[in-house]
């Protein structure tokens, strides 16, 4: 593995680059399309005739991947200033490109941090929007959309939008968790959140099965901020790891320095059969092994509390050429953990081997006219693709829509344009706003074609 | 620090700025849109940095070179250091097609910035000795079928901050000389990607580095010296055959 001395924000990695077409794909590296991605420092000029908007291309799936007749898309990568920030109240006004990566190095050791954050820092506001993404933080803070309050929009007719929950709130809600395909996304605002120091307080503790795992993790919510769960379900029982966190007081921080530290990178493709039932196996077993039965405390560097993953650069490539995808569903608070545990089974039944299993229980619903989150368990679960990977993604489907849940835009890649509509009768409310702000559909992606029908 | 800086708005400009920020510099911002300058001002100082003045200044248009840096002095009241990153491109093909693009090209990567570069350094000989950084191009080390148009400019102006570094070291002005190789930007969007390219954000802190010390001669990253010196080495005939 090679070290990377300097920290700067990666990009992900496309199969092949030539001066006139490129292969994109989504960080699980399928599926892969020809497109043509524009890139440049103004993102007002650059969006002018493209069908679509992406950003560092970290969304899993075929979402920020152009439709096949969607010619050129645009990049934000460039346009990535802080267009205003006042120290007093924490509202932080940039452009879409701004990456998560560069506003934590900017911000955090003067007591700023995102409201809400993904698992990766290699995300831009723009994705942050536009696929309204939640954190270990959902259960008290919502998605990254409710701190948003000011959105500049080009939408589908050319035109430029600013949007918020007070002007023009049918583009913004439709566009918060939107996946971008109600305007290209050029600025956002958003309220900081302040922290008093940078380091972070957290416990975690192993729990001996699902029920039980999936219940402390609920209490947890009521006194800490940030919660989320790992589940081994290649074990019978289901058991995991619940960590529990909150921002570090003066006091208990380490009197060092802070620091960001740096990253180490996967150089090469993985063989496909590196990830088999055994390894993963294996894998889980000294995971839990390694934290042991008593409960841990103590200081935590923000970026393995958050960003995990982020110490490995190119990750996606542990699963081989073929690539993965990312099965994240939520199974509805009404349908009880009972529910939830029934799922937790079918996937070990279902054999897809899933390493383990981020879980989390999500608070209320917010705005985003299709925005993920609601009140359940959410599963996150990591699948190599393989040529049962759709029937399996379409059997957990099943189950899912039959509960009442749904699944997430930003890692989907597989499911079905039925399943979609069965899960989300919210779709009608967004197909007019679009038609509204974008008749002929100009806005468009290799997702929308799949689930929203889209012309290609 | 107090810089003045034309340039920073986009591309390896922007990486430096923000280096020089973080670290709390004062710079006063010159360029052709002030709207943008300001768009950029307000992302060095979230960063840390000050900027109390942003100055219009076309590098295409010679009279405004002399009152931008007058304004810019006198923001800043004594000046460490000025840098130049502004700069435009053309592919071989578009600049043998078209006078004007070529014209715009010779004229804003060499007699224009070597204007700006003259009369930064009377005022900074004046004021006792400063530093000037001037990003130049491995492009202009030697010729090549692919860019020897733009290439020519950029070996113009690398030879002109050689001999002006030469003349005026003694007299407190540090000449430091940047010779990028292929970074990703903007403004190389769409060429095919040779080995070594990188981000600007890669090379930013050796270009502060370079600044810091009044390094003479910097290649950004550090093997564009032995590359380039390979391919200096290369006989005529070779040159010939290549197509890069």
């Amino acid at each position: 593995m090679r070290s990377v001395a300097t920290p700067v924000l990666p990009v992900t990695r496309n199969a092949t680059a030539t001066s006139a077409a490129t292969r994109l794909s989504g960080w699980g590296r399928s599926p892969v399309v020809e497109g043509l991605e524009r890139i440049g420092e103004d993102l007002e000029r650059l969006t002018r005739d493209v069908s679509l908007t992406r950003g560092l291309g970290r969304s899993y799936g075929d979402s920020s991947l152009p439709a096949k007749g969607g010619g050129t898309i645009a990049s934000t990568r460039l346009a990535d200033r802080i267009l205003a920030f006042d120290p007093e109240t924490g509202v932080l006004r940039a452009e879409a490109g701004l990456s998560l990566f560069a506003l934590n190095r900017a911000l955090l050791d003067r007591g700023w941090f995102t409201p809400v954050s993904p698992g990766t820092q290699f995300v831009t506001l723009g994705g942050m929007v536009a696929s309204d993404v939640h954190g270990k933080n959902h259960h008290e803070a919502g998605t990254f959309g409710r701190h948003v309050s000011r959105l500049l929009l080009r939408a589908g007719s050319g035109d430029i939008v600013e949007t918020g929950p007070d002007v023009e709130r049918e583009l913004f809600d439709a566009t918060v968790g939107g996946m971008g395909l109600t305007g290209h996304i050029l600025e956002v605002e958003v309220r900081l959140k302040r922290v008093n120091s940078p380091w972070i307080w957290s416990e975690s503790e192993t729990a001996p099965d699902f029920e039980t795992l999936a219940e402390r993790l609920v209490d947890a919510g009521r006194s800490w901020p940030y919660t989320v769960a790992w589940a081994d379900l290649l074990h019978p029982s289901g058991r995991g790891i619940l960590v529990k966190g909150r921002w570090a007081e003066p006091g208990e921080a380490p009197t060092t320095k802070f620091t960001w530290p740096g990253a180490v990178a996967i150089p090469f493709d993985m063989p496909g059969w590196a990830i088999n039932p055994l390894s993963m196996r294996m894998f889980n077993a000294l995971y839990l092994a390694k934290h042991g039965r008593r409960t841990r405390t103590g200081i935590a560097h923000p970026q393995s509390f958050f960003y995990p993953l982020d110490a490995i650069l190119d990750w996606n490539r542990a699963y081989g050429s073929r690539g993965f995808t990312q099965y994240q569903c939520v199974i509805p608070k009404e349908s009880g953990v009972a529910a939830a545990a029934k799922f937790a089974r079918l996937v070990r039944e279902t054999g897809g081997l899933p390493c383990l299993v981020v879980v989390k229980d999500f608070g209320p619903e917010g705005p985003g006219v299709l925005s993920f989150p609601k009140p359940g368990i959410t599963f996150a679960i990591d699948l190599p693709v393989t040529d049962v990977t759709p029937g399996l993604v379409a059997r957990l489907n099943d189950v899912v829509a039959a509960e009442g849940g749904r699944v997430y835009l930003t890692k989907d890649a597989f499911t079905s344009r039925e399943h979609f509509r069965a899960m989300e009768p919210r779709l009608a409310a967004f197909d007019d706003v679009r038609r509204r702000w974008d008749p002929d559909r100009k806005i468009r992606s290799a997702q929308s074609v799949r689930l929203l029908g889209d012309n290609e | 620090m107090n810089v003045v800086f034309l340039g920073a708005t986009k591309g390896i400009g922007r990486a430096v700025a923000r280096k020089l920020a973080e670290r709390g510099d004062r710079i006063a911002l010159i360029g052709r849109d002030v709207e943008d300058l300001k768009r950029s001002a307000a992302d060095l100082e979230a960063l840390g940095g000050s900027v109390p003045a942003t100055i219009p200044c076309d590098l295409l248009d010679r009279a405004t070179i002399e009152p931008a840096l007058a304004s810019a002095w006198e923001a800043l009241g004594k000046v460490d250091a000025v840098v130049v990153t502004a700069g435009l491109f053309g592919t071989q093909d578009a600049l043998e097609a078209d006078a004007d693009m070529r014209d715009r090209v010779l004229t804003a990567d060499f007699t224009n910035t070597v204007h700006v570069c003259e009369a930064s350094a009377v005022r900074l000989i004046e004021a006792g000795g400063g530093t000037l950084c001037v990003l130049s191009s491995v492009s202009g080390d030697r010729p090549r079928k692919t860019a020897y148009l733009y290439g020519a400019a950029k070996a113009g102006l690398s030879f002109y901050l050689e001999g002006l570094d030469l003349k005026y070291r003694d007299a407190g002005l540090k000449t430091v000389l940047i010779k990028p190789g292929f970074i990703k930007t903007g403004m190389t969007e769409g060429l095919p990607v040779p080995p070594f390219a990188t981000v600007p954000e890669a090379i930013a802190p050796a270009i502060v580095r370079a600044i810091d010390r009044g390094t003479g001669v910097a290649y950004v990253p550090g093997i564009w010296r032995f590359v380039m010196l390979a391919i200096c080495s290369l006989p005529k005939f070779v040159m010939r055959k290549l197509n890069f």
